[in-house]
């Protein structure tokens, strides 16, 4: 005779296990989803913090320029090689400074900078709200009468919405560069021909998509790097855990978001 | 005016459970204005948890707390944080900002919540550091240059800026030597009289408790088991605080080690 427990047979243990994954994974994805709901209503009441925005501009924004430049700079220049390496079986290498121009502004630019910018500053985030937590410095702040809504959590996310776009223009402009070198040293391609083509053939939405699709992301890795931070309890082991999975919530959300948006656009153009 | 009747604060009923057993089990204390009120017990007795409650920081399951009469547990966000302005908060910690330095801290409330220009708002944190003992000099440290000590000093003086109503101290000399403990004790029996304020203290420190206290709260289970004048500390005949006194294993606390 089968063994039973409170919860049934033991034959149903795998399917209980799945229950409890599901619904604990629904109840992280509404309480995710409630954080970003707050989030937003807190950039947008009346009482901002603008030193703070302006502190998190910089340490978001500027201070990521040369991470996501190399990054963006090698990308190009290996996808150039890539693209006339396989253009020329099917002669199709000519086209090597257009395919890298769209590949940058529409795929590779928003969404390197985003991974780049995800283990840079989705961690910091994670990890400083998580020990200011832990050192009950969000609560000190909230008895000094002031919202860690509002003070931590908005300018961050402001940061991280308007700090992707701009970052991603830079990165298209870096990869690009990376190609054109690429084109010019290594396969002899004059580099005014190089540049005409890529603007010749790239159009206003290749570039205008990626810096939607920059902004959606810089708002999942502030939302993600702020909630881990704000629900990591434990110690220096929990932020420790929290940094983790800001970074890797963050990286898989990215990744999901980019073919939706991807989806959405190639349906819309 | 204030009725002399109505407690400046007051817990309710006030009951809380996390995981496990209640951590406060219809909890009822109250401190009359300008007194000072030491609240003792064993670890995880529900002290923090009971402050934490009074600050609104952690919701209670059950039970209000009361400020003036007015429930506190009822007003909305806005609301709270206006309230929030008529108390004050030592840490055990000190839960100083790290990243800012002393004066900063000390005039984060002045700075943030009422707006102060920089340059007032740095008087007001040197002036009120001064009333801590703390030299001008210090107020462009971060945290992190600073001793146990002085950052517990920081935290009193980051407490006091706004002249509040009602000081909290969570374990004040928790982590210092004796003597900076005394001095830190002293200070906060100067500041509360010279500010004719409440206070309401949680520690496990004895020597502490007599030196500030007006009068003590013994909790124990979630439950407040004594109360009394803190002269009244040594001649009690209660078994919870005759045990919690002389430090003995055997007596209704159970000792968990």
């Amino acid at each position: 005779m089968a063994q039973t427990d409170a919860a049934g047979p033991n034959w149903l243990a795998p399917v209980n296990a799945i229950g409890r994954a599901t619904l604990s994974g629904a109840a992280s994805v509404g309480k995710v989803a409630v954080f970003a709901g707050q989030a937003i209503r807190a950039c947008l009441t009346p009482r901002s913090f603008p030193a703070q925005i302006l502190r998190q501009l910089w340490q978001v924004g500027f201070l990521s320029l040369p991470v996501v430049g190399m990054t963006i700079w090698f990308t190009g220049a290996a996808l150039a090689l890539n693209v006339w390496t396989g253009g020329t079986r099917f002669n199709a290498a000519q086209a090597m400074p257009q395919i890298v121009g769209i590949g940058i502004t529409r795929e590779l630019g928003p969404v390197l900078a985003a991974l780049m910018l995800a283990g840079r500053v989705a961690a910091a985030m994670a990890s400083e709200i998580g020990a200011m937590r832990a050192t009950e410095q969000l609560d000190a702040m909230t008895t000094l009468s002031t919202d860690p809504m509002r003070y931590l959590i908005a300018p961050r996310l402001i940061a991280g919405v308007v700090s992707m776009p701009l970052l991603t223009l830079v990165a298209n402009c870096f990869g690009i560069a990376g190609g054109l070198v690429v084109g010019v040293q290594v396969l002899d391609i004059p580099p005014q021909t190089y540049i005409q083509n890529t603007i010749d053939y790239l159009q206003n939405w290749d570039v205008t998509s990626g810096l939607i699709k920059a902004a959606v992301f810089g708002f999942i890795i502030a939302v993600m790097g702020c909630y881990n931070g704000l629900t990591a309890s434990g110690g220096a082991r929990g932020v420790g855990r929290a940094t983790t999975q800001a970074v890797v919530s963050s990286a898989i959300l990215i990744l999901a978001a980019d073919y939706l948006l991807t989806s959405l656009f190639s349906r819309m153009n | 005016m204030v009725d002399a009747a109505i407690p400046k604060l007051a817990w309710h009923g006030v009951s809380k459970h996390f995981d496990g057993p209640p951590v406060l089990d219809g909890f009822d204390l109250s401190v009359e204005a300008g007194r000072s009120l030491v609240i003792i017990g064993g670890s995880g007795q529900g002290k923090s948890v009971s402050i934490k409650i009074a600050l609104g920081l952690i919701r209670p399951d059950a039970g209000y707390i009361a400020i003036d009469g007015v429930d506190f547990t009822a007003l909305d966000a806005p609301s709270r944080r206006q309230m929030m302005g008529r108390v004050g908060m030592l840490f055990q910690g000190a839960a100083l900002f790290d990243s800012m330095p002393v004066w900063e801290n000390v005039a984060f409330r002045l700075l943030n919540a009422d707006r102060l220009p920089r340059a007032e708002a740095r008087a007001r944190a040197i002036e009120t550091l001064d009333m801590v003992r703390l030299a001008p000099h210090v107020a462009d440290l971060y945290p992190s240059d600073l001793s146990g000590g002085m950052q517990k000093r920081v935290g009193l003086a980051r407490a006091i800026v706004g002249s509040p109503e009602i000081l909290f101290f969570d374990e004040p000399t928790t982590g210092l030597d004796p003597i900076t403990g005394s001095a830190i004790n002293a200070l906060i029996v100067d500041r509360v009289r010279s500010l004719g304020c409440t206070a309401v203290s949680i520690t496990h420190d004895l020597a502490s408790a007599r030196t500030i206290a007006d009068e003590i709260a013994m909790l124990h289970r979630g439950k407040v088991v004594w109360r009394g004048p803190a002269g009244e500390l040594d001649t009690t005949d209660n078994p919870y605080i005759r045990q919690f006194v002389d430090g003995r294993t055997e007596g209704p606390i159970n000792a968990e080690v």
